[in-house]
């Protein structure tokens, strides 16, 4: 898969599927199951970086990078969030259970999609913003909808998918952690909340996503890495000034404000290493972290490779 | 704009007295809102049961404002904080509402009363929404901050394992969305009584 409108360059797992005389290398379309009859010429990868020490560059402003909000619909013409790019809804049929995504003008059901979206909004100012309303509709509790407007949103190949829900129903487990292992390899990276109570719920519990908990710090530029996964990482998630319905703001709490903070970051370094990978990404949340200090180098005595100052 | 102009709520459709065996259920859900509304120091206090069938939230206890009119009245499920915590499954808490005039109309209108402040939370047992427990203007030391919101999922947490156990078959009805059997009607004459009372919201709506 290519997608070329927002800037980057993304090559998916379509791209990497053949070898030079186009043969599939694996028993399943796009599968690599070992480089075979070719060498490191055949596979070259042209890297970005990344920015030092993980923080994106001042003017990395999110340009050109597609985010989706997958939520209760985005709030039109909100000052605070500004234009949106699209904006979708997936329906259920009552009767048939049929489930279609469809364009939409119904905005936002609730507030919460449109306070995701501006949080988005502030930390990366120029990005596209997308939104896919998964509540509000009828059956739209019943886990299934929320399933099928994610797998659109990877489908579209988005750069960045803020989804501030998780669903506790197992049965859906086994079907969002492949679709999140799909997602990750297109370079379509999940930022999902953790539940805000302690349930097992999905799917921030798999590391192909980058998971997200609140903090309780003030500061709204603050983010953390949790050394004690899952959840990954924490955002500014209480008392957060967030735009609502009708053009207005309210202060809310929860972990699902501190998500859409981390899915701007990740907006804004993309927007100026525009070829990194998800992990890559993961690593750039990482290092920035504010809790993650750079311990020294070990000397290394002569032979000993043991230098574990990944940090 | 929003679609919250057609999120007002449906005429109130009053829920049929309760019978004997429905005392203790009203009983423990008046005592959950009651002790939710001082734990937290706030105005008011209400627990919604989600009717599945009709997709809407049914007031079915009120402590403090709104006390003596509310319960029985209905709301479409999938709007408003309580629709997302009904569908979302998480608490939430948000401040500063008033200063927005088209904070929850539904709400606004069939309260008469707009809180600053409110926190909510789904009751959940065994993996199924049953509804959700509200908080309206909780004192300011006790509202906003991640710990009162867990403290309010705990509480909303227990209220759902006391139903479940003081009514297992109501909770079961749930399960099937059913919940409002209320006087014992069951299927077709329950259908009949929902289209009647479509019929009437329809006719005073014309009125109005």
């Amino acid at each position: 898969m290519t997608t070329t409108d927002s800037g980057r360059t993304r090559t998916g797992p379509g791209g990497t599927r053949t070898g030079p005389g186009g043969t599939r290398t694996g028993p399943g379309q796009g599968l690599t199951w070992s480089l075979r009859g070719r060498g490191p010429q055949d596979v070259p990868v042209l890297a970005d970086a990344g920015p030092p020490l993980g923080r994106p560059a001042g003017p990395a402003t999110g340009r050109g990078v597609r985010v989706c909000v997958v939520d209760s619909g985005v709030e039109r013409d909100h000052p605070l969030v500004g234009p949106l790019a699209g904006s979708w809804v997936v329906v259920k049929d009552g009767e048939s259970g049929e489930i279609t995504v469809e364009p939409t003008t119904t905005g936002d059901t609730c507030g919460h999609g449109t306070a995701c979206a501006g949080i988005v909004r502030r930390t990366a100012p120029d990005c596209e913003i997308h939104s896919v309303r998964v509540l509000g509709e009828r059956f739209s509790g019943t886990g299934d909808v929320l399933m099928a407007g994610l797998r659109w949103a990877v489908e579209q190949g988005f750069d960045v998918v803020n989804l501030s829900l998780s669903t506790t129903r197992t049965r859906f487990a086994q079907e969002l952690h492949s679709l999140a292992d799909s997602a990750y390899f297109a370079r379509t990276v999940i930022v999902a909340s953790a539940h805000n109570t302690p349930v097992e719920s999905f799917p921030w519990r798999f590391a192909s996503v980058i998971s997200v908990g609140s903090h309780q710090e003030d500061d709204p530029e603050l983010h953390l890495y949790n050394p004690d996964p899952p959840v990954e990482f924490f955002g500014p998630g209480q008392n957060v000034t967030v735009p609502w319905l009708g053009g207005r703001t309210i202060r809310t709490t929860g972990n699902s404000f501190a998500t859409p903070y981390v899915a701007g970051l990740c907006a804004r370094v993309l927007s100026a290493h525009p070829r990194m990978t998800a992990f890559q990404l993961k690593n750039a949340l990482y290092l920035s972290a504010a809790n993650v200090r750079h311990a020294p180098r070990p000397s290394t005595a002569a032979g000993d490779t043991r230098d574990d100052s990944e940090n | 704009m929003t679609p919250r102009t057609d999120s007002a709520p449906s005429l109130s459709s009053t829920t049929p007295a309760l019978s004997a065996a429905d005392a203790p259920r009203g009983e423990l859900l008046q005592s959950v809102v009651d002790v939710a509304r001082a734990i937290f120091g706030a105005e008011a206090s209400s627990v919604f049961l989600l009717d599945e069938e009709a997709d809407e939230l049914v007031f079915q206890a009120v402590s403090g404002q709104g006390e003596e009119f509310l319960v029985g009245r209905r709301f479409p499920a999938g709007r408003g904080i309580a629709g997302w915590v009904a569908t979302s499954g998480e608490p939430m808490v948000v401040d500063d509402l008033s200063a927005d005039p088209s904070f929850d109309r539904s709400l606004a209108e069939s309260t008469a009363y707009v809180p600053n402040a409110l926190m909510a939370a789904p009751l959940i047992s065994d993996a199924r929404i049953l509804g959700v427990l509200e908080v309206l203007d909780p004192s300011p030391q006790a509202r906003s901050g991640v710990r009162e919101l867990d403290l309010l999922a705990m509480f909303a947490r227990q209220a759902a394992a006391a139903l479940r156990v003081i009514t297992p078959e109501r909770v079961r009805e749930a399960e099937h969305g059913d919940v409002f059997g209320g006087g014992g009607l069951g299927g077709a004459r329950r259908e009949d009584a929902l289209k009647l009372l479509g019929s009437l919201e329809r006719l005073l709506r014309g009125a109005g």
